[in-house]
């Protein structure tokens, strides 16, 4: 072992233009996407699991007096061996054989500064690349709590390449970075690395380097332990795991209940006052009646839906999942699965279409492609908004499990579980058959715990907001206008048509008898066919159904709703939002993710049958 | 690739690390797994000479987390019967 590999023949030779498209590359788990964040502002997934940045991201770096620098967060990756397609991909970027995307100039390394026994070994295969580089030591600050040193110069001497300490995510010694992008630094001075294929050198070559570079280990994470010790024991491990989903029910319930009252107020404020505005007239109908009925039924949802993702981003950031996996694992395999499948479909809960993409550092093709027809019956966030409208106008609230967690957070507890029980028979249908394959290992990073950051978690936020509204914004207009188009001809004596003389109540009541064995009628019909293209369109077809019949609001929507459905079509209705597949995004992910329509067809059927049998013994049963 | 992979009679005085008592700690010696995951355990940490110590496990005791070189990774018992180590007293 020991050969010698240089960079490029000439070292030291200044760039004055500097680097134009900078590569973020690491071990999982090291910080990349919180650097990323700093240096962009780009919004960007942050999670505290190794391997949830499966996409590689594009975002430009603006450093004063300078023109931008294009920043490419990459995958993490444990060496350059790729093993799984997390890997590959920042091995074809780096490489410069990803289509697409020009080959980096220049690379910036995140390792763990409280962990460069390991994280060095990453260093050897980066540098025989020969592209400038700098190596951040990151989480400086823990490393200095902790008790732990580095001394940066010996280091950067024998690496051959500049090394800076950072905390990326209080922001800390980030002038190097930028420093690093005007340019100014050359290509890494060739160095002794190990055979890069053989992992017991490259361990050895970088503990070498970092006892070289007086490095002490830090203390344990003393938080880490303790945390560990609650979450993971045998009693009090479930017990917490308990508390915690349902205080997040009750709040999504009770907690959000303000700040709904509040937008709901001024969506019907702003409503009456645009209609008074624009007197009578077909102008005000399309407004008022269509749009504003349409979106607003829709919008006031968005707290809700925001304190969701509040609670996954949490559990995300804070390195919590990590350990759920690890708990979930022994019941994944029951059902052919591993621990890995539970953490895409724990995200599932807020939305199918990173979760499928996130199923990508699942390594075995055929769990890969069980645990993506799966997701989509986790109860994702779009889900919300008709659970809600439906629960709140079919069950009354009361106390149900002391006076924290009342009937209603019950009944959205046991949807949940409903999806939950669907996604796993459905594995254990598959994993027995057409999926079949032998258990696949079970191999875990368990990150440190982590305070989420009040940057990461806000930027989720604002980021889901703004795709929440953004929906509202296209689809659900976009629906609420055609319906109101379609809900308004054809003109009776220049005037609208009651709508079931419409063509969209004439349309409604062609499915009526497909339908009708649900206990739904033509009204409820309208909203199935506009939710195929997302399932929240159903609250806002709804609301404009009723408001056109002079209905608005969601309060009179709740009442409205008790004419057109019975107490058992009113659950039939829930478990057919269970089951279906109602989601033209989540279908062309998986077409994407599966290279062809095959699995998305096989997907669509199974999830619309079940829906449909399941909701029909369900109106059976109870009417 | 080194994998160290040796016949069962030079096992004496190894032991498995699934055998192992929580907070104890052994030497890896050797790892008889495929190449694929004896690769991918090498990467984290599970190298022959290097130490690992016993963590806590699941609630029902599988997984378990083993600490390697500072970092803490979770592996079920298949995976950790098949790393043989020499049992030390001291990391």
């Amino acid at each position: 072992m020991g050969e010698v590999r240089g960079g490029a023949s000439t070292a030291e030779s200044p760039r004055p233009a500097g680097p134009r498209l900078v590569a973020i590359i690491g071990p999982p788990n090291s910080g990349k996407s919180t650097l990323f964040n700093h240096l962009t502002g780009l919004r960007q997934k942050v999670a505290n699991f190794p391997g949830v940045t499966v996409e590689h991201r594009v975002g430009k770096a603006h450093v004063v007096g300078h023109h931008d620098v294009e920043l490419v967060d990459l995958p993490g990756v444990y060496s350059m061996n790729p093993r799984s397609e997390d890997e590959r991909v920042s091995h074809d970027v780096l490489r410069g054989r990803m289509e697409g995307l020009a080959r980096p100039d220049a690379i910036l390394l995140v390792l763990d500064s409280t962990n460069l026994n390991r994280h060095l070994s990453l260093a050897a295969p980066i540098l025989s690349l020969g592209l400038p580089t700098l190596i951040l030591l990151n989480m400086a600050d823990d490393l200095r709590a902790r008790g732990g040193k580095v001394n940066v110069e010996l280091l950067a001497a024998q690496l051959g390449a500049p090394v800076a300490l950072i905390s990326a995510a209080k922001g800390q010694g980030l002038d190097a970075v930028r420093r690093f992008l005007t340019g100014g630094i050359g290509v890494p001075r060739p160095i002794e690395l190990p055979v890069l294929l053989d992992v017991p050198a490259c361990r050895q070559w970088a503990r070498r380097m970092a006892s070289d570079a007086n490095y002490a280990n830090p203390a344990p994470p003393v938080w880490t332990q303790r945390l560990d010790g609650l979450f993971l024991h045998p009693v009090g491990g479930p017990v917490v795991f308990t508390l915690v989903v349902l205080l997040v029910f009750q709040s999504i319930f009770a907690g959000a209940r303000p700040l709904m009252d509040g937008i709901e107020y001024l969506v019907a404020a702003t409503g009456s006052q645009l209609g008074s505005w624009l007197g009578e007239g077909w102008l005000r109908s399309l407004i008022v009646d269509g749009i504003w009925s349409g979106v607003g039924a829709v919008v006031i949802f968005l707290p809700q839906i925001l304190l969701l993702f509040f609670f996954v981003a949490i559990l995300e950031d804070s390195g919590y999942l990590a350990r759920a996996a690890m708990i979930a694992d022994r019941t994944m395999a029951r059902v052919g699965l591993q621990g890995k499948s539970f953490i895409p479909l724990l995200s599932a809960y807020a939305c199918a279409v990173p979760a499928i993409m996130a199923t990508r550092t699942i390594e075995s093709k055929r769990d890969r492609i069980a645990t993506i027809l799966i997701a989509p019956f986790m109860t994702c966030s779009a889900r919300l908004p008709v659970y809600t409208l439906i629960i709140a106008a079919f069950i009354p609230e009361q106390p149900f499990f002391g006076p924290l967690f009342g009937s209603r957070a019950a009944a959205l507890l046991g949807l949940y579980l409903l999806g939950f029980l669907a996604a796993f028979v459905t594995a254990k249908i598959l994993k027995s058959s057409i999926l079949e394959s032998e258990l696949t290992p079970f191999v875990l990073e368990m990150p440190p715990y982590r305070m989420p950051t009040f940057r990461s978690v806000g930027l989720r936020l604002l980021d889901r907001a703004m795709a929440f509204l953004k929906r509202a914004g296209t689809v659900i207009l976009g629906v609420s206008i055609v319906l109101w188009i379609l809900a308004s001809i054809p003109q009776v004596n220049g005037k609208a048509p009651a709508i079931e003389q419409s063509l969209a109540g004439t349309l409604g009541r062609a499915i009526e008898p497909i339908i009708k064995p649900l206990g739904f009628n033509w009204k409820i019909g309208i909203g199935l066919v506009t939710s195929l293209a997302a399932r929240e369109v159903i609250v806002g077809t709804l609301g404009t159904i009723y408001g056109m019949e002079g209905e608005a609001s969601s309060a009179g929507l709740q009442k409205a709703l008790h004419s057109d459905l019975t107490f058992g079509g009113a659950v039939a209705l829930l478990v057919f939002f269970a089951f279906a597949m109602q989601c033209m995004s989540t279908l062309a992910v998986v077409r994407r993710e599966t290279g062809g329509w095959k699995w998305p067809a096989i997907q669509f059927t199974y999830m619309s049958g079940l829906a449909y049998v399941c909701a029909f013994l369900t109106n059976q049963l109870l009417s | 690739m080194q994998l160290s992979v040796k016949n069962e009679a030079d096992k004496a005085g190894l032991l498995a690390l699934a055998d192992l008592q929580e907070d104890s700690v052994g030497v890896v010696d050797q790892i008889d797994l495929p190449e694929e995951l004896a690769g991918r355990l090498m990467e984290l940490g599970f190298v022959p000479g290097h130490s690992v110590s016993v963590g806590r496990a699941a609630p029902g005791g599988d997984p378990r987390v083993f600490r390697v070189d500072g970092s803490e990774i979770a592996l079920r018992r298949e995976t950790s019967s098949c790393i043989y180590v020499r049992p030390a007293y001291e990391v």
